[in-house]
This record gives C-alpha cells, structure tokens and sequence, in this order.
C-alpha cells in the first residue's frame, strides 16, 4: 500500500477470474464474427475454417460463465440472476444475453453439421448409431431441407453478429458504466473490448488452424491464411488507435484523475501495459502481419510470422483485460493511494484453476471436431477417377 | 375443448418437471437424516448458512408496531471540527452489527488529513481509526512538512438517494426502503462485488465469513425502533448528528440550519444524505 487508500479497498475484489471472463468471451465474439465474414460477406477465402471457427466459438462459449462462478461469493445463487433479474443493473443482462447466443450459436453448429451427422448415422451401427441419431434429433436430409438450412445459417449468421458485439460490447459496458473508478468510466470501453475481442478471436483461429493442419497433414490454405491476416491487421489497427485514443484523451484533459492514472501506467503498469499489451501485443504482432501480408509466395515464411504473431496478439489481449481489470483496482478511490497486488497460485482464482479453465475449451474443441470433423470436404479417391466416368466415348 | 385439453397436458408437464427436479434433492433432506445422523447434523448446520446470515441478537426493546417508514425521511451530519478521532464509533458500530474485526470489513471507519501550507494534503485511516492513529512524528512523508491544518473525517454510508449501488446490483438484493436507507438482503445476494466497484465512497465490502456484500445501515434496526445509530450513541463530542429530516425540530435539521455544509463528491451526483461541515480541502 502506497499513500491513502480506504480501509475497505485492501484488497482486489475482482480478481483473476474477472480477468479471465472477458478473454473468453472475447474470443467467442472474434471466432463467430471470423465465420460470419464467411457466411454472410462471402469472404470465400476464409471457408477452411467457416465451421471451425463456429465450433470454436461453441466450445468457448460453453465455458465462459464457469469464471464467473468461480468469482461469485455465493455461486449457488447465481440462478437469481434468471429469476429476479434487476431491470437497472447493466449486469443482470448477463444470463439472458449468454442464453439466447448459446442457443444461436448451438442452433447454427447443428445445422451446418446436420448434413455430416446424419451421414455419420447412415455409415455406423449400434450404440454410435444411436448416438448420431439423437444429434440429428431424428431428422433427414433431402435437397430442400438442406437448401432451408443454408438459407437459416445465413440468417442466424447476420443475426448473431450484433448479438456477439452485445455479447462482448455489455462486457465493456460493465467497466465503462462505473463512474467511481476514472481508469475504467469511459464510453469507449464497449468499443475497445469489442475490438479486442475480435482481434483474439482472429489471432486464436490462425493459431489453431496452422496448428490442426498440422496434426491433419494438411496442407495450409495460403489463401485462407492471407485473408485472416488481412483482417487481423485491419482491427488490430482500429483497436490500438482506440486504446491509444483513450489514454492521450485522458493525458490532454488532465482532470484530477490524471495524477493517479498517469502513476498507475508509469509504475504499476509500466511492464504490463507498455511493454506487453502494446509492445509485444499490438506494434509487434503488427509488423510480423505486415510482414506475412506482404511475403509473396514463401508460404513457410508467410505461416510462421502470422503464427508468431497470432501467439503475440493472444498474450496482448490477456493483458489489456489484465490492465483493465486489476489495473482498475490499484489505486484508491480517495485518489491518494494504491494496493498491491500479488498474482494467486492456488484458490478459487489462482493460476492453477485458471489455467485449467482456459485449457477446458480446448479439451471441448477437441471433442467437438473428433465427432463431427469440421474441415471442408477433401478430394477423395473417387473423384479422381472422376475423368474416365466423365470421360466421352470415343 | 382444445384449450382444456391443452392445458391438462401443460399442466401435467408442469408437474412432472417440478416432480423431476425437486426430488432428489427432497429425497436427500428427507431421507438422508434418518439414515446417517452426521447427515442431520451437517443440515442443521448448514441451514443458517443457506438462509443467509441470521440478524444479530439485540437487546433492544421490541419492534415498534405503530412504525410508518413512509413518514420518515433519514438524514446525517458529520461534524469534522469536533472529532477527536477516538474510534469508539467504530468500535460501537462494529460490535452493534457483529462486524467482522479481521479483514477489510468497515461499515463505519474515521480517516485523519493533514494539509500543510502549500495545499499538500496527507491522509491515513489505520485499522479505521479503531486503534487509534501513530504519532505525526512517525510519518516519514510529514518530515518537514508545515502542517497548516489536521482534523479528523468520520465516514460512513451516505445513503445517496441516487445510490448507485442499488442500480447496478443484478439481483436486486441491494434495495433502498421507504424511509431511504439502502440495505443488502444477505439471502439473495449473490457475492458478484458490483455494488462494491461502484460505490464512489468505498462505503462497502464483502463479509469475510458469509461472501455477501455488507455496508453500513444506520443502524435500521435501531432506528425503526425509535434509537439513534450505535456510533451517534457513542461518540463523546456530538461530531455524528442523526435525525428525521421530515421533523423541523430534529437534530439534523438542526445541524443543518446552523452549519456550513457539504456533501462528499458531489461531482458523482449520487445525493448523499450524509452532510458534512468543517474543513473540506482534499476530503475525497
């Protein structure tokens, strides 16, 4: 404790787990909005990883509420928040909003997946059967069925981008709406988690799309590559001038607050903010896209800076929630003084749960693309014996 | 003939689903017990903690029948150039309200400044002034200093009619009654610590032992019962006023008439119902 701080502020009250919460749901926002790019601005280069990025966002989407129960002093309340919801709190949006994009990311993951489970069901016996059958919920596949699939994935795809940007912009909104704290009170704040979101989201599909291919011997679509990183520069840019924008709008205004900020980012923060969330995690990875982006042919080249860099990205947002989160709870609300904070090992919020949590959408993304594998259809043996069948006769 | 039908179905839907989900747990509470006495016991214990914490036990007389919350319109003065700075108010109000003595858990704390002659200003508040403060000598960051004023500040909860706490509390567990008082129903708070960020005054914490949040009351308890607040009863110097605004003869009104005051960040537009007069530099 350095200077004044209140009796009732020594300790960080949103911890961790707090910080955790907003990098998942980041990253569920950024994985959906890569596979609406796809199905609603036909971004055809991106089809390698449409349904990837779909189950991705399913498979985090399903854990992202697990922090937050971590958090809750009393968890086996949290189904109030259902019940009696509390019309003024920005945070009681919470559970309804989460519902009905859970309900809209899982609606659009069966249905772009239907067609493959039912296959699945036709080609297995016994219990597996079984299984695929009570996917498919019983249904079939015929050519209008699926033609009414594709055209509700296109609608549910549309719908669910303002949805993710609710989903992640209320997430910002919870910091930005607390006035008693000026290191968070700002109007922004919607737009640079929205932001940042969406860059993670990127950065994580590059990681885990070179990374699959490699475990599938695939050979990486330089295509589909060259477009994510178009994508990832082009937000990556929006996102550091806002973040930018709101500290030199805060240096310039010099209001009270400014002495405590200014004190926070230069000591507090110095490692983390400066040197990791803007050097390592935006200029850096910004300069290795470019890179990628402009490597010709050299696809080895072009895979590793993008890789590299999407590893950069990832760490960066980490620590903007890390900034934003805890740095928010350094100094006292007297304005005259700061808490230190120590990074927890074990416990409730400890980096051991923690990192259990993060690796848990990993295990389920597993899962998912073992069942109903993802990837876009490879050329099989028939076709290449395509050409005699085709073939007109002499 | 449909409808009814239809709702016959709901119905036994209804019933089935509730049938479903409440009977293991009512198996276990039922059943559970008269098998394994360590089972009872752990209910039992358990029980309290469900319900959430119970109301401290009050010597006080019973609760008043004829009270009309609707009459009554609470206000506190503060008086910072009589507080001496003791801590028996938070004494008093942590052993009132059961106040967990460990951890950062004050409904009540007193803060002390010192500004010196070039507007510095130094503040500290060691346990909440509950084991009083160290000597001015033993502050390295007044060594030298020209100190042109000290005083002592008591806080508490402001009561603010815009109470920004009751806004954002996704539970509705944090409500504000009739006669204005913002109260935590430790039944149905869920322990996010919304209300604490927001709060501009630091006024509230999370119970140590029960998870919830926790915030000083003016003493609700009391002053339904037609008491005054167990820190106003405590201090020996008069510097903590509490009284009915809606009464022209009370204290605060009182107070109020007599004084120069201010409320504490007003900036924030939350309205605090806590006045303060005295010296006003660097009081955050």
């Amino acid at each position: 404790m350095e200077g004044y701080v209140f009796p009732n502020e020594l300790h960080v009250i949103w911890g961790l787990t707090i910080v955790v919460y907003p990098y998942i749901t980041g990253l569920v926002a950024g994985a959906f909005i890569v596979s609406s790019l796809y199905h609603v601005f036909n971004v055809t280069a991106l089809k390698p990883v449409a349904r990837f990025s779909l189950l991705t966002a399913l498979a985090f989407l399903l854990i992202c509420a697990l922090p937050l129960l971590l958090h809750l002093g009393r968890p086996e309340r949290s189904y109030e928040m259902f019940l009696t919801p509390n019309p003024t709190s920005a945070m009681a949006g919470f559970g309804y909003i989460w519902a009905m994009y859970t309900i809209l990311v899982l609606l659009e993951n069966w249905l772009s997946f239907r067609k493959d489970i039912i296959e699945k069901e036709r080609h297995s016996k016994g219990l597996k059967r079984l299984f695929f059958r009570i996917l498919s919920l019983g249904s079939d596949t015929t050519e209008e069925s699926l033609e009414a699939d594709h055209r509700v994935i296109n609608v549910l795809a549309a719908v669910g981008i303002p949805m993710a940007c609710i989903l992640h912009g209320y997430v910002g909104f919870l910091f930005g709406g607390v006035k008693a704290n000026p290191w968070w009170s700002t109007p922004l704040m919607p737009l640079i988690f929205l932001m940042s979101a969406i860059v993670s989201g990127i950065a994580l599909l590059i990681l885990l799309y070179v990374i699959t291919c490699g475990i599938r011997k695939v050979e990486i679509d330089a295509e589909c590559i060259q477009s994510l990183v178009g994508w990832l520069i082009g937000f990556l840019i929006i996102d550091f001038t806002l973040e930018a924008l709101e500290i030199l709008s805060m240096y310039y205004e010099w209001e009270e607050s400014w002495e405590v900020i200014s004190h926070l980012l230069a000591h507090k923060l110095k490692l983390s903010f400066f040197y990791i969330q803007f050097g390592l995690g935006t200029l850096l990875p910004l300069a290795g896209l470019t890179l990628a982006k402009a490597t010709g042919d050299n696809l080895k080249w072009k895979v590793g800076l993008a890789t590299g860099s999407s590893i950069c990205v990832l760490v960066g947002v980490l620590f903007m929630r890390f900034n934003v989160v805890i740095g928010g709870q350094l100094f006292s609300k007297s304005l005259k003084g700061f808490i230190h904070f120590d990074l927890p090992m074990f416990g409730r919020e400890g980096i051991m749960i923690l990192t259990c949590v993060m690796t848990l959408p990993l295990i389920l993304l597993t899962v998912f693309c073992w069942i109903v594998p993802p990837w876009p259809e490879e050329p099989r043996a028939e076709t290449v014996a395509m050409p005699f069948e085709r073939a007109e006769p002499l | 003939m449909e409808r009814e039908f239809t709702r016959r179905e709901l119905g036994k839907e209804l019933a089935k689903a509730v049938l479903q989900v409440g009977t293991p747990p009512a198996l276990v509470l039922a059943v559970g017990p008269r098998i394994f006495p360590q089972v009872k016991e752990r209910i039992e214990k358990l029980l309290p903690f469900l319900k959430g914490h119970e109301e401290p036990a009050h010597h006080l007389p019973p609760p008043l029948q004829e009270y009309e919350a609707a009459k009554h319109r609470y206000g506190f003065g503060v008086n910072t150039q009589v507080c001496i700075g003791c801590g028996r108010c938070v004494r008093a109000c942590k052993l009132e309200n059961h106040v967990p003595l460990e951890g950062f858990a004050y409904r009540t704390w007193v803060e002390r400044y010192f500004v010196t002659e070039e507007r510095r200003v130094y503040a500290d508040s060691p346990t909440g002034g509950l084991e009083s403060f160290p000597a001015k000598e033993e502050m390295p960051e007044l060594k030298g200093a020209s100190i042109k004023r000290s005083f002592f500040v008591p806080k508490l909860c402001n009561q603010c009619d815009n109470s920004p706490c009751t806004q954002v509390c996704p539970v509705g567990a944090t409500f504000k009654t009739v006669d204005g008082i913002v109260l935590v129903d430790r039944s149905r708070c869920v322990g996010c610590g919304y209300c604490i960020q927001t709060c501009p005054y630091a006024a509230r914490f999370k119970h140590p032992a029960l998870h919830v949040a926790d915030k000083c009351t003016w003493c609700y308890h009391r002053i339904t019962r037609r008491l005054r607040p167990a820190c106003v009863e405590a201090c020996p110097r008069h510097a903590r006023i509490f009284g009915d605004l809606s009464d022209p003869q009370s204290d605060i009104r009182n107070f109020l008439r007599q004084e120069d005051i201010y409320v504490l960040k007003e900036e924030m537009g939350t309205y605090p119902r806590c006045f303060y007069t005295g010296y006003r530099l660097g009081v955050t």
